[in-house]
């Protein structure tokens, strides 16, 4: 079912996902999934839609604990430690673990709030501290210079793809080890969307990013692995340059040229 | 094209019969609201004077005002929002939040709406019963306390529908940052729900401004000056049914007074809540 | 793009301070209860209205037993007391105002959704909904100063006119036109009530799925044969329930009946004659209620009117609740 076209073994690996299955209900949307996550590189879960991509980032943050009616069995490593057990703080987890949203989703505050909200929550800081944290997580999200005159303004008010940037800044101001993003692009213009990937290019050297995409071309331009998955089970999963150009399963294969998905 | 038949003119006809009548149903509905307040512009600016705001109530045959009156509506309709508004609004927060789909939270909203369309009279019984009867004696607070449980249904609704609203995505960037639930709850979905809610409130004090029967047995009236909240507790829609029922012709120039100042006071709530809510609209 | 690695920016020294879980847990706790404390005390307020009232009325009703329910007789005097008349008044006025109010709100919604021009359908739909704003007790002494002698002067004596040699309209249109009376209340309550049918009668019909409403059209219907012969079928039990909500509402209304329907604790044939409803009755008497046995009859009424809306609003709302199904919500 799985094929590894793994690189070398020394590669240190952050999040080790080990048969992982996930129920909505008792429909099983995983089966039985497997893979690594390394440091300091950019993962891409690549299928149609459908296939669980989603699934499996948003189990990684145990967001789906909101929802009474969806249940995830196996094991999840971060840092050697398993995050699924029930008695993992899961408030530290997700402070370890970032998520950014398909839709840009700014709380209904101001910039400067919208970034704070979250610095607050594990951190004492005065206005001084508190503006050069804000300022030092917009700029690392390459918004500062279109918002420093105007960080009492509403989130809502900039535009999609600033949106979108500001929520990529309020997940690196808690500083994360991780980053997840749920198709972070889907929702923008081109442009955007390329300066969004820039931003990802320099992020990885400071965190592990994980990123789910329906974009073939994305996935081979930013990230250094790629996991295919179809219909709940993980295909193949290798090196990005492997799996695009020689890949060793026939179903990989088919979805990369585009015979469906 | 066929010519027309004798049975389409007939369809045609009874179509604008049809449409013509509710027409006229709209003028007559429209109508009846222009006379009302019409009726009230006039009678009401002829009782209106400065005295209103500045004097008490009077004994039948003198001059006088309706202070006390109207601060005795103010302090009850206060007090039975400031009681009521937070019940309301947790209440709804839980059948939004936390009990969205289990069956308490259908029978809580079942009951909930059939108290939102209760005769108030009864709910002036039931204080009666527990606060006027036990204690012995009318009171203010009693008042108050009528008030609040008809404030209560309006704000459950409105809260539990405004927060219904606030997509979930919204919850999940903030619960996906660390943060607590009823940090996601307080301080996302209130604030994304804000204008609604704030909506609820007024409609809420909108309605109990105008309401005289859950008053007449629980504050039932005072012509002095009183804001004693253990003591009855004059209020302008109690004082107005009294005046305007009595044969005294100046009594009856302070009810319509009174009574233009009720619906000046709710008017000008209705449409500014709806101003509000139209404002911060999706 | 960054300027400093995160690593050399200091400004971004991560000093954490872990939130401790217990404490977490616990506040979630605590504002978990207390909003499901809250919204229990929701059914609490049901349940303490219906056994206060239970309570209260409980002397009324050993002593006169379930004839309680259709005796005439109200004396304070010989402390005999029948809630028949309240009742009849309570029920027959707001049937009355129903006949009136059912075609004139669902006739109002017809219009603002059918036929009136776009740009005025907000200002008059709001105009509509402020005859529901305007408190009780205006409407009451609306009827009584204005409304009564306009049926005084005019309509009353002209129905006395014209049903009077009627076998049995004209006694149900008997004089003498006080004015006040049964008919005016219901006139009063159907102005007050119509506003509730059209709010609910235009939210059902919006709902009206419109390919349903064009395939109708598109058969070259005309718009009273698509209202009648499609929206109203399908939004049937959403109007219906709507109308039992408006319903509900007259049943319980007070001041407004209060000022205009008499007081008298008689069943008359004449609508043009006084009686009174459950909601004066107590508004009027039970301040001057004196003995035990009186007041415990007038809070048996309320028991009555409470268990009377309390049936007729529930069967409502399952109607709206069936109705929101069907549209799929």
């Amino acid at each position: 079912m799985m094929d590894m076209n793994t690189p070398a073994g020394d590669a240190p690996v952050k999040v080790d996902i080990r048969h992982l299955s996930f129920f909505y209900g008792d429909t099983k949307a995983l089966k039985d999934v497997s893979l690594p996550l390394y440091r300091n590189a950019v993962t891409a879960f690549i299928g149609p839609s459908g296939c669980g991509k989603s699934t499996l980032l948003r189990a990684l943050n145990r967001i789906y604990d909101m929802y009474p009616n969806q249940r995830a069995e196996g094991e999840i490593f971060v840092d050697g430690e398993n995050i699924l057990d029930p008695k993992q703080d899961v408030n530290l987890l997700r402070a370890k673990l970032g998520m950014v949203f398909q839709k840009p989703t700014p709380f209904p505050m101001s910039i400067y709030e919208n970034i704070a909200f979250g610095v607050r929550l594990y951190e004492r800081l005065n206005k001084a501290e508190m503006d050069a944290k804000v300022e030092g997580a917009l700029r690392h999200a390459a918004l500062w210079d279109e918002v420093k005159d105007k960080l009492g303004a509403s989130g809502l008010s900039l535009s999609g793809g600033q949106q979108q940037r500001l929520c990529i800044a309020r997940t690196v101001a808690i500083k994360p080890e991780v980053i997840l993003l749920d198709e972070p692009c889907s929702a923008l213009d081109p442009i955007s969307t390329a300066r969004i990937e820039e931003l990802i290019e320099e992020l990885k050297r400071e965190y592990t990013i994980v990123i789910v995409t329906h974009n073939m071309q994305q996935a081979a331009r930013i990230s250094d692995y790629t996991a295919f998955m179809l219909l709940g089970e993980l295909i193949e999963f290798g090196d990005t340059a492997m799996i695009t150009t020689k890949p060793k399963v026939q179903k990989t294969e088919d979805y990369i040229t585009g015979r469906f998905g | 094209m066929r010519p027309a038949s004798p049975l389409y003119a007939r369809r045609r006809r009874r179509n604008a019969l049809f449409l013509g009548l509710s027409a006229l149903a709209t003028a007559l509905g429209l109508g009846c609201l222009a006379v009302i307040l019409a009726t009230l512009a006039v009678k009401g600016a002829d009782g209106l004077s400065l005295r209103v705001f500045t004097e008490m109530t009077p004994p039948p045959g003198s001059d006088g005002g309706l202070l006390n009156a109207i601060a005795g509506s103010l302090i009850m309709t206060f007090l039975g929002v400031l009681f009521g508004t937070p019940l309301g609004i947790f209440a709804g927060t839980y059948m939004a939040e936390y009990g969205r789909h289990d069956r308490t939270t259908s029978v809580v909203r079942f009951v909930n709406d059939i108290l939102l369309s209760a005769p108030s009279i009864v709910v002036g019984l039931f204080v009666y019963e527990i606060m006027v009867a036990t204690l012995g004696h009318f009171s203010g607070l009693a008042g108050a306390v009528a008030l609040a449980i008809i404030v209560v249904p309006v704000v459950v609704r409105t809260t539990e529908d405004m927060l219904v609203l606030v997509p979930d995505p919204l919850r999940e960037a903030a619960t996906a940052l660390g943060a607590p639930r009823w940090h996601v709850i307080s301080r996302i979905a209130y604030r994304a729900a804000k204008a609604g809610i704030i909506t609820g409130v007024m409609l809420a004090v909108a309605r109990i401004s105008g309401e005289t029967a859950p008053l007449l047995f629980t504050a039932l009236n005072n012509q002095f000056w009183s804001a004693d909240l253990n003591a009855p507790m004059a209020s302008l829609p109690v004082t107005i049914f009294q005046f305007a029922m009595s044969p005294y012709e100046d009594w009856r120039r302070l009810a319509w007074a009174g009574a233009l100042l009720i619906t000046a006071a709710v008017l000008v709530l209705s449409v500014a809540a709806r101003a509000l809510n139209a404002r911060k609209g999706p | 793009m960054a300027e400093l690695t995160l690593a050399q920016d200091t400004r971004f020294t991560a000093v954490r301070k872990a939130p401790s879980l217990r404490r977490i847990a616990r506040a979630d706790a605590f504002f978990r209860a207390l909003t499901r404390a809250s919204a229990l005390a929701v059914l609490g307020v049901l349940g303490g209205v219906m056994l206060a009232l239970a309570i209260g009325a409980f002397p009324a009703f050993k002593a006169f037993g379930f004839e309680f329910l259709w005796t005439q007789t109200w004396n304070p005097v010989t402390e005999k007391f029948g809630a028949l008349a309240p009742i009849y008044g309570t029920v027959v006025t707001s049937a009355i105002a129903m006949a009136f109010a059912v075609p004139i709100g669902v006739g109002i919604a017809v219009f603002l959704t059918e036929i009136c021009p776009r740009p005025l359908r907000r200002p008059i739909g709001i105009a509509i909904e402020l005859l529901a704003g305007i408190p009780s007790i205006i409407y009451g002494i609306w009827g009584l100063f204005v409304l009564a002698p306009v049926l005084q002067r005019g309509v009353q004596p002209f129905l006395i006119d014209l049903f009077g040699p009627v076998p049995v309209l004209g006694a149900v249109f008997a004089g003498p036109p006080y004015g006040i009376g049964m008919l005016t209340a219901a006139l009063i309550l159907a102005i007050m009530v119509l506003p509730f049918i059209t709010a609910i009668t235009r939210d059902v019909f919006e709902q009206v799925p419109a390919v349903l409403k064009e395939a109708a059209f598109g058969l070259g219907c005309t718009t009273r044969e698509v209202i009648r012969g499609v929206v109203i079928p399908y939004a049937r039990v959403g109007v219906i329930g709507g109308c039992m909500l408006a319903l509900g509402r007259a049943l319980g209304e007070t001041m407004a009946v209060t000022f205009v329907i008499g007081n008298a604790h008689k069943i008359h044939a004449s609508l043009l004659g006084p009686g009174t409803t459950i909601s004066a009755t107590i508004a009027n008497e039970f301040t001057e209620a004196v003995g035990d046995l009186y007041t415990a009859s007038l809070i048996a009424l309320g028991l009555i009117l409470f268990v009377i809306t309390f049936l007729v609003l529930a069967a409502a709302r399952l109607m709206l609740a069936r109705i929101a199904r069907k549209a799929g919500a």
